[in-house]
């Protein structure tokens, strides 16, 4: 196995006397689709948070690349590769769809010139299916648009690893099987994905392993299969009845 | 943007051409609106791109005429002590905009205005340097009156010629595309990857810059300044104003705002002189319920209506 991508260790971090993330430790292998999943609550955003500088851990460290960057800004999170979706939704209201991803391009993307980063935006936008808005004000979209206008400005923005923060949340099944085949391609380009998700559809059928979060610990890691079979996992989460189903 | 540069050519040409008219009151309403011009296009990057509605506008141009005025009276030359008040306005606003853009929305407001008040305090008290409440005197410039009236009106001409051009630089630079990020959402900004802190405190800076300019050519130019002058709460107010009459974020927006501004001063208020500061609150009062977006919005509104929200797109629209 080559050598990881991304490396948590002991990772922790409080609110208050509550310890939303509490002594999280795990390796990500590149080129892989994780899961990250567990009952609300658990401290999978937190988690999220934490890898992309927008919180501070209290303790344990990060590294990215072999380098530590467990005192890094969201800013240079982006700029190292480190991009992410957010479950409620933040684009730029008042800028056209394509000058979203323009931003992302621009930035994190380190492209050369602003024309540079339109071109490459517009091809993020192609990529998602959202070229016939690129004129739109993002304001204007709908909820599965505005979805896919925060999945293609954080493609622009050129990561090595994609943290998705419940992409899928509130979007109907057809459009969901549109976005597991997107997150697929994503994939195939070579991006590390790590994805925060409650549809075990969607974990199922996407994920190569799977984080499970619980209290802020993390309970579990391992293939889906494994972990579905685990009984602390089972008693957290999933639920005696799924457990069996998915055994069945 | 060829078209805004354009009309300013055209318009700057005009300024310029104003002493062919030899009219001296003419002559000194054109220095007027290209110093305002200057005031506003710097206003304009952090208050009309950046978003930061700062008052601190006087506090630079205070600075910047006791800059000059201290550095003419140690024998320095006009212009040279002109350039070393900018870089001392500059200087002073790096270091403060560090601090002060922490702050967001209205506290930042009050924090820049406070500025002002700091600063116009420290100059009357500080009578050793500044000669307290009684002023300070600046050389006359030699050549008679006509002459340097004539002089102060290029000298602000150039700086805002300087000031435009800053700001297309600007409009077009990776800085600028990170300001207009930040004026929508800063945390997502922060998100794609712009240095937030960096940017911001590079507006503020310049925005300070042609500031610190301007206040020392008018100290060369009034040739006495006191503190209350120099850090004109009404001034502070005025510049945004102006830029909100114009059309923040825009290039052309403040020199519209600004020339239009120095009209309506000259024409109405000159007959309201009791009142003109209650006149500039009714300003400000109108520009709010029925020019939100400036005049250049007004136009650009009126020419592309805008997209409706959830209406469905039309086929093949990508460009």
């Amino acid at each position: 196995m080559s050598a990881p991508l991304l490396q948590v260790q002991g990772l922790t971090k409080r609110f208050g006397g509550v310890a939303a993330v509490n002594q999280v430790s795990f390796d990500l292998a590149p080129g892989r689709i994780v899961g990250l999943i567990g009952p609300n609550g658990a401290g999978k955003t937190t988690l999220v948070n934490l890898i992309t500088g927008v919180h501070r851990a209290d303790s344990g460290s990060l590294q990215f690349e072999g380098r530590d960057v467990t005192q890094q800004r969201p800013f240079e999170a982006a700029c190292r590769g480190l991009s992410r979706t957010f479950q409620i939704v933040q684009p730029f209201p008042r800028m056209s769809v394509l000058d979203n991803v323009t931003a992302g391009a621009l930035f994190a993307g380190k492209a050369a010139s602003p024309a540079q980063a339109r071109a490459d935006a517009m091809a993020q936008l192609r990529f998602v299916g959202l070229q016939a808005l690129a004129d739109r004000p993002a304001a204007s979209l709908t909820l599965p648009s505005r979805k896919r206008l925060e999945l293609a400005k954080s493609l622009a923005m050129r990561p090595r690893l994609l943290l998705l923060d419940e992409v899928n949340a509130g979007l109907n099944s057809a459009e969901i099987g549109a976005a597991i085949e997107l997150i697929r391609a994503i994939a195939a380009q070579g991006i590390t994905v790590l994805l925060i998700e409650h549809l075990m559809k969607v974990v199922f059928s996407l994920c190569d392993d799977l984080l499970v979060l619980h209290h802020g610990e993390l309970i579990a890691q391992g293939s889906p299969q494994a972990v579905a079979a685990d009984p602390k996992v089972i008693e957290a989460y999933l639920g005696t009845k799924y457990a069996e189903r998915m055994r069945a | 943007m060829k078209r805004s540069m354009a009309i300013f050519a055209v318009f700057a040409l005009a300024v310029a051409a104003v002493p062919l008219a030899g009219d001296n009151y003419l002559l000194q309403q054109a220095t007027f609106v290209a110093m305002y011009c200057a005031l506003a296009l710097s206003w304009n990057l952090i208050g009309g791109y950046a978003g930061y509605p700062s008052f601190a506008t006087a506090a630079f141009v205070g600075l910047g005429a006791y800059a000059g005025a201290l550095l003419q009276n140690a024998g320095l030359p006009m212009v040279a002590a002109w350039v070393g008040a900018t870089l001392i306005t500059a200087a002073f606003a790096a270091l403060l905009g560090y601090g002060l853009l922490r702050m967001k929305g209205h506290y930042f407001a009050v924090g820049s205005i406070s500025i002002v008040e700091v600063l116009r305090l420290v100059a009357s008290s500080w009578a050793g340097l500044t000669g307290g409440g009684e002023g300070l005197n600046v050389p006359i410039m030699p050549g008679g009156p006509e002459f340097a009236g004539r002089v102060f009106l290029y000298a602000m001409w150039a700086v805002m010629l300087l000031a435009f051009a800053s700001a297309v630089w600007v409009d077009r630079s990776r800085l600028g595309f990170g300001l207009r990020c930040i004026e929508q959402n800063e945390d997502a900004a922060d998100m794609v990857g712009v240095p937030v802190t960096r940017y911001k405190t590079a507006a503020f800076t310049l925005s300070a810059l042609f500031c610190g300019t301007v206040g020392a050519i008018s100290a060369s130019w009034v040739s006495y300044i006191a503190p209350t002058d120099a850090f004109s709460i009404l001034l502070t107010l005025k510049v945004p104003v102006m830029v909100l009459l114009g059309g923040p974020g825009s290039l052309l927006g403040p020199v519209i705002g600004a020339a239009s501004f120095v009209l309506i001063e000259q024409t109405v208020w000159s007959r309201f002189l009791d009142y003109n500061q209650a006149a500039l609150g009714l300003v400000i009062v109108l520009l709010i319920f029925f020019l939100p977006g400036g005049v250049l919005g007004r136009l650009r509104w009126r020419a592309k209506p805008a997209v409706q929200p959830g209406a469905a797109p039309a086929a093949g629209s990508a460009p």
